[in-house]
């Protein structure tokens, strides 16, 4: 590991004072920066600890929530009101890592994690995310978990967070602080596809600190999240499905929200199958033709031609089970 | 040559044979059988055990290393200068100053044990790609880490062979397979195959798999003058011992290997490069040195489990009875090791077959050299074996259960000797009762709940008896009547200490408190590897003798005003903390009595266990029945394993609560062969892609269903103390079980491990 | 920096770069915690902090300046063990022992959760007051404790005769 100057934030302030700097990383429970540190793929100079930094959560005027970035994913997911409220968030945090990283992890790390990729995690690999420009093992490699949509020829790399998910399917917010002042990002905004610039993951510029995020009134309607993996437990996602679905008395769809993890650089809004899903019967054909027309323009790699399958099938069960129960 | 003596012995009776016909117990009796908690247990949930990691010596430095990143050619430059200025830095080693070293000795055909037989850091020459081409030795794990990033190494690569595909084409069949002939041929089986009016010939393939015990490779390292000592975690104490000693020129005793807790072995913890090379640096630099390898190093540096491809054909007749059996395939390997994944080896004695033709080849490759991981061979070919017996009683419409045991021979099949001790159709019963295996519907995909499929499996278990010869214990019982029993044994979770303390305690007729098992030293009695499922029943061995040559040493110190006076070793008992006349108690001296009338304060004795030449006069083999229920999911095919069970014949059971965590651990790992365990080994430039246990799956708790486990606890009477060993037998078979429990499950037959949800889609 | 181990106030003056596990196992003579990837995927090195479990080696130990940190060197009392540390002996919750101090740690930090009300993946009702310690609540629960040996249902059984999971029986 590099070495590195540490700085404990007590506010906001605090922090930007000391991360604005080309060379900083804000730090929050470091179950992802601190390994990619170990590695040496992240080098930051400075390390600006906000763990204490913004840390409750509170109702919001819009019979929201606003998720102070400093709380830990526990601590989300057991707080009552996120429970009752927001049940596919408590769920989808649930689904990731283990309890003791749980126990770390805050919900600002959370959304700037890293994308996965075994070809980012080796030096001896090309990697433009890693070293731009320098090419792609992966797209001829070992591919199994990489994404099938919204890929570039530069990287095929998937978004690995839970959280993420279920926040894309809710149309949460992102309030990010910098230099500039403040300023609140849409959630589909925050991630960004590869493009033909890897590197850049997100749309938080150096120096902005993450300091909440806010969760909209919950939408009407039963919601899931169906995490599929290759072990029972503590594995990421090879997709995962974060839906609410709303259906009326008459069968029809009211409203429809559906994320996608696993498949994509970025947590992916399956926008296509809401659309054909409003006001539709609420039935298996549907979710199905649903489900086949968010995939129709996947593009299979070597080893994960699986996962558009996968996807579709697992769309179309949570969706079925979920206008089900509504019944 | 096994055979030839094979054959000679057979019409040798046992009398005349060493080891044949092991002592049993004559006096006392109690422990062994007995569920006893394992004795370092408090010293485990205390974090008091001390593994080779956690010792501290004065003025050590930490070491890190730089791998290689391409699997052949040679160092073209390598620049250090950044690195020896880091902070904290007192050596960058590479082959310009490492000092002049032999090659290690090999395991199997070198005379030693080391993974691999090539020259560790002795000139610019990249054997495999993730080879330590530099280590760094500073004050602190954080200075050396970051001191060995800034190493900068430029390759000139040579072309390397790290395709299997390719490698495959050039396979060659080697002089043996572990002392075995690489191909037994009986008969004409492709001929009877192509008559036989039922038959599969079918292609199974299964992945390289890394042992992954959770303890890091690990070693602390110290000379004292020309004296090295080694606190190291391994299987192997005196071979690494000895290997140790062949690389620096000193002799085997001048090496000390310590290592009283390894944490998890499986075959992994043996002598790979990174004892050599911190025994090298701290050699060069003075000072004793710390190496601990990281998870992606242990990848790198410490073989594991090879991929293999084999064909398996059976031709039966109309009643189910083998006309011929067909198993072949071929397994990656290096030039440096001899490690060929024996998976012909259960085909060589479960089953009696009109013709047989096993034959095994390697393929040689540019790689990391692949070793022993838990039931090697055997763990991978019977996926194969049992996969494609199931394919057959489908094909039969006969219970699978029962076509094996149509098949069930009287003698074994291949070598003809006569088996030791064989109930596998007992366990196949017991363990079929006791599953529910009448509850299985044939007819794959028909049982269901909700969106998961459920299906049951079965598959037949196997592993050899095996006893290496040369070790030897000594036992030392002092004037309060306290024995010591001593042999460089290893515990890294079996159970040793435990089960070898209940023998020791019955043999000499003591409480088990008033013995104590001295171990994971080299300085010790030679010991018996932790290896082949071997150490238990050869260190009973050499117990046995051990006590023999005390008690023979006792009645002559006894004297003629002891009630023992004039008795023979063949006269007596141990008893009540001492010895008896067998049949009159009456004769009894106590052990600390008899030392105090000869003025002793103690008195010792030291024997070698006789040669294991049971192991040639009989066929000895561990057998049982694995059954396995699964569901799996329609919707996404996931896999979940919802019941497993194991039926044991291994004969006498020491310490049922110890065995049944060694059976089940067997299984856990082949559950994990069987779903998840796949090491991705890069085939454009020979580099293992997922050296880590977030990428590596293991299984976790929630895989995990409660493990019923059972045996026959019936004694082999030729193994020592009638016991076979069980560490390696649990993870055979489960691969099968698992995957014909998918098959009826799903009516998909998934050939390829490991069975993941993409093959089920 | 300062902190409280195993009740006990201790200070120590460490690289920046070093996690609460080195400080642990290099610095303060607390080799207990065991280091099994490095990486916070095994859960070797689980310690409890304030009575939290996390993974002490993702933790730079500067960010524990001030807390208090059980290890499982602080499990028992005194001679006594503690009534989980006893379970797995009796349970055979183990058999190398290396995973066995976070497997520990990391079940008392889970009961303390379940206390709490903290849910799981396999709750059933999230919004449920009260959580019983089901066996799959359990097993889900300690996923992110490997154990390489397969001592899982001695860990389970060991873990559910402390807190008092309903779990299926199983012979020995």
């Amino acid at each position: 590991m590099t070495p590195f100057t540490y700085f404990r934030a007590d506010d906001t302030a605090g922090a930007l004072r000391t991360g604005a700097g080309a060379d900083a990383r804000y730090l929050g429970g470091g179950t992802n920066l601190v390994d990619l540190m170990r590695e040496g793929i992240e080098r930051p100079r400075t390390l600006v600890d906000v763990t204490a930094v913004s840390t409750e959560i509170e109702d919001d005027a819009d019979g929201g929530l606003v998720i102070g970035a400093g709380v830990t994913n526990t601590a989300l997911a057991s707080d009552r009101r996120v429970r009752t409220r927001y049940p596919l968030v408590a769920r989808a945090i649930l689904a990731g890592a283990s309890a003791q990283i749980r126990n770390m992890a805050t919900v600002g790390g959370n959304l700037l994690q890293r994308t996965r990729c075994t070809y980012f995690y080796d030096e001896a690999a090309a990697c433009n995310k890693r070293v731009p420009g320098s090419g792609c093992d992966a797209r001829e490699g070992f591919n199994r978990i990489h994404a099938i949509l919204g890929a570039s020829s530069a990287c095929v790399a998937t978004h690995p967070s839970d959280l993420c998910i279920a926040l894309a399917a809710l149309d949460a917010e992102v309030t990010v602080v910098g230099p500039d002042g403040e300023r609140r990002i849409a959630f589909a905004d925050l991630h960004l596809l590869p493009g033909e610039t890897p590197e850049r993951e997100t749309s938080v510029r150096q120096g902005e600190l993450i300091v909440a995020v806010h969760l909209p009134a919950p939408p009407v309607g039963r919601s899931a999240y169906r995490k599929v993996r290759d072990r029972a437990s503590y594995a990421f996602a090879l997709v995962s499905v974060a839906a609410v679905l709303d259906v009326g008395e008459d069968r029809v769809v009211r409203d429809v929200r559906l994320a996608l993890g696993g498949v994509a650089h970025k947590p992916w809004r399956a926008t296509r199958a809401e659309a054909m899903l409003r006001g539709r019967f609420a039935d298996e054909a549907a979710f199905a033709a649903a489900a086949a027309a968010e995939l129709a323009d996947a593009a299979p790699l070597r080893d994960n031609g699986f996962k558009i399958e996968l996807a579709r099938r697992t769309i179309a069960a949570v969706l079925y089970e979920l206008a089900g129960e509504a019944a | 040559m096994m055979e030839f003596a094979r054959t000679a012995l057979r019409y040798v009776p046992d009398a005349l044979l060493p080891g044949t016909r092991p002592k049993p117990v004559r006096g006392q009796h109690g422990h062994v059988g007995e569920p006893v908690s394992r004795i370092d247990g408090a010293l485990k949930v205390g974090g008091a055990a001390r593994f080779a990691a956690e010792v501290k010596l004065d003025g050590m430095l930490y070491a890190a290393l730089v791998h290689s990143t391409i699997a052949k050619g040679r160092i073209a430059s390598i620049e250090t200068a950044a690195a020896e200025q880091a902070p904290g830095v007192a050596l960058v080693m590479t082959h310009r100053n490492a000092p002049r070293m032999k090659a290690p000795k090999g395991m199997m055909d070198g005379g030693g044990v080391a993974g691999s037989s090539l020259p560790v850091m002795q000139d610019a020459t990249v054997h495999w790609n993730g080879e330590a081409v530099a280590l760094v030795l500073a004050e602190t794990q954080e200075q050396a880490d970051h001191a060995a990033a800034l190493v900068r190494v430029a390759y000139d690569p040579a072309p390397a062979l790290t395709d299997f595909s390719v490698a495959r084409g050039k396979a060659k069949r080697p002089d043996s397979v572990l002392m075995e002939p690489a191909a037994v041929t009986i008969g004409d089986a492709e001929k009877a195959l192509a008559k036989a009016p039922h038959r599969v010939d079918r292609r199974y393939t299964t992945p390289r798999h890394n042992h992954n015990a959770i303890e890091l490779h690990a070693a602390t390292v110290a000379w004292d003058g020309d004296t090295l000592i080694l606190h190291d975690a391994t299987q192997m104490l005196n071979g690494t011992a000895g290997t140790m000693a062949g690389v620096f020129g000193i002799q085997p005793e001048q090496v000390r290997v310590l290592s009283p807790f390894v944490g998890g072995g499986f075959g992994g913890k043996g002598l790979w490069t990174h004892q050599i090379l911190a025994a090298a640096a701290a050699r060069l630099a003075g000072r004793p040195v710390r190496i601990m390898l990281s998870r992606e190093g242990v990848y790198r540096l410490v073989g594991g489990r090879t991929l293999t491809e084999q064909r398996v054909a059976i031709g039966a007749d109309a009643e189910g009875r083998f006309t011929a059996l067909i198993h072949e395939g071929v397994a990656a390997m290096t030039a440096h090791n001899n490690c060929p994944e024996q998976f012909t080896f259960p085909a060589r004695h479960l089953y009696a077959a009109g013709s047989f033709r096993l034959e095994q080849t390697i393929a040689e490759m540019d790689m990391l050299a692949n070793t022993f991981m838990r039931a090697p061979g055997e763990s991978v070919g019977t996926f194969a074996l049992e996969c494609a017996i199931d394919e057959l009683a489908e094909t039969m419409a006969v219970d699978p259960i029962e076509l094996r045991r149509r098949n069930e021979p009287e003698r074994d099949p291949t070598s003809g000797n006569a088996f030791s001790s064989r109930h596998l159709t007992k366990a196949f019963d017991d363990g079929a009762a006791r599953f529910g295996w009448d509850r299985r519907d044939p007819v794959p995909g028909r049982r269901r709940e909700g969106e998961w499929r459920i299906g049951m499996g079965v598959a037949t278990a196997t592993y050899p008896y095996l006893r290496m010869p040369g070790n030897a214990a000594r036992i030392r019982i002092d004037a309060h009547g306290h024995a010591t029993v001593s042999t460089a044994g290893h515990e890294m979770g079996m159970g040793t200490a435990t089960v070898q303390a209940q023998h020791a305690a019955d043999r000499l007729g003591l409480p088990l408190d008033s013995v104590t098992f001295e171990y994971g030293d080299s300085a010790l009695p030679a010991g018996a590897m932790a290896g082949g499922s071997q150490q238990t029943v050869a260190t009973l061995a050499a117990v046995t003798a051990a006590a023999e040559a005390l008690i023979k040493e006792l009645l002559r110190i006894a004297g003629n005003d002891s009630p023992l006076a004039g008795l023979r070793l063949a006269d007596v008992v141990a008893v009540d903390g001492g010895l008896a006349q067998a049949g009159d108690p009456t004769r009894h001296e106590r052990y600390a009595s008899i030392l105090a009338r000869a003025g002793r304060d103690a008195v010792e004795a030291e024997a070698k266990a006789p040669l294991p030449l049971e192991m040639l006069k009989y066929s000895m083999h561990s057998t049982g029945a694995q059954f396995a229920e699964v569901a799996v999911s329609d919707v996404t095919g996931e896999v979940r394993v919802r019941r497993l069970l194991g039926s044991f014949d291994c004969g006498r059971i020491l310490n049922p609560k110890a065995a049944a965590s060694q059976f089940r651990g067997g299984i856990i790992m082949g559950l994990g062969l069987a779903l998840t365990e796949e090491t991705l080994f890069d085939a454009r430039t020979g580099r293992v892609m997922n050296p880590s246990l977030a990428e590596y799956h293991v299984p976790v708790h929630m895989d995990v269903p409660e493990i019923d486990v059972i045996w026959t606890d019936l004694p082999d009477p030729h193994a020592p103390m009638g016991a076979r060993g069980i560490g390696e037998i649990g993870i055979t078979g489960v691969g099968a079980a698992i995957a014909n429990a998918v098959y009826n499950a799903t009516g998909t037959r998934v050939r390829d491990l490991p069975i993941t949800l993409d093959k089920l889609l | 920096m300062d902190l409280t181990v195993n009740g006990k106030p201790v200070s120590a003056e460490v690289d920046i770069r070093t996690s609460l596990l080195d400080l642990l196992r290099e610095h303060l003579d607390l080799p207990g915690t065991k280091k099994g990837c490095n990486q916070g995927a095994c859960g070797a090195c689980t310690v409890l902090v304030d009575g939290v479990r996390i993974n002490s080696c993702l933790a730079l130990a500067v960010q524990y300046q001030g807390r208090s940190i059980t290890t499982v060197e602080g499990l028992a009392d005194g001679d006594t063990l503690h009534p989980l540390q006893a379970a797995f002996i009796e349970h055979d919750g183990f058999q190398c022992g290396y995973c066995t101090p976070g497997q520990l740690c990391s079940a008392v930090g889970m009961a303390d959760e379940l206390a709490r009300g903290v849910p799981s993946y396999v709750t059933d009702v999230l919004a449920a007051d009260t959580l019983s310690l089901t066996h799959d609540e359990l097993r889900e629960r300690m996923s992110g404790n490997l154990c390489r040996c397969g001592a899982h249902n001695g860990i389970v059984a060991a873990i559910a005769a402390t807190y008092g999971a309903d779990r299926p029986a199983v012979s020995a």
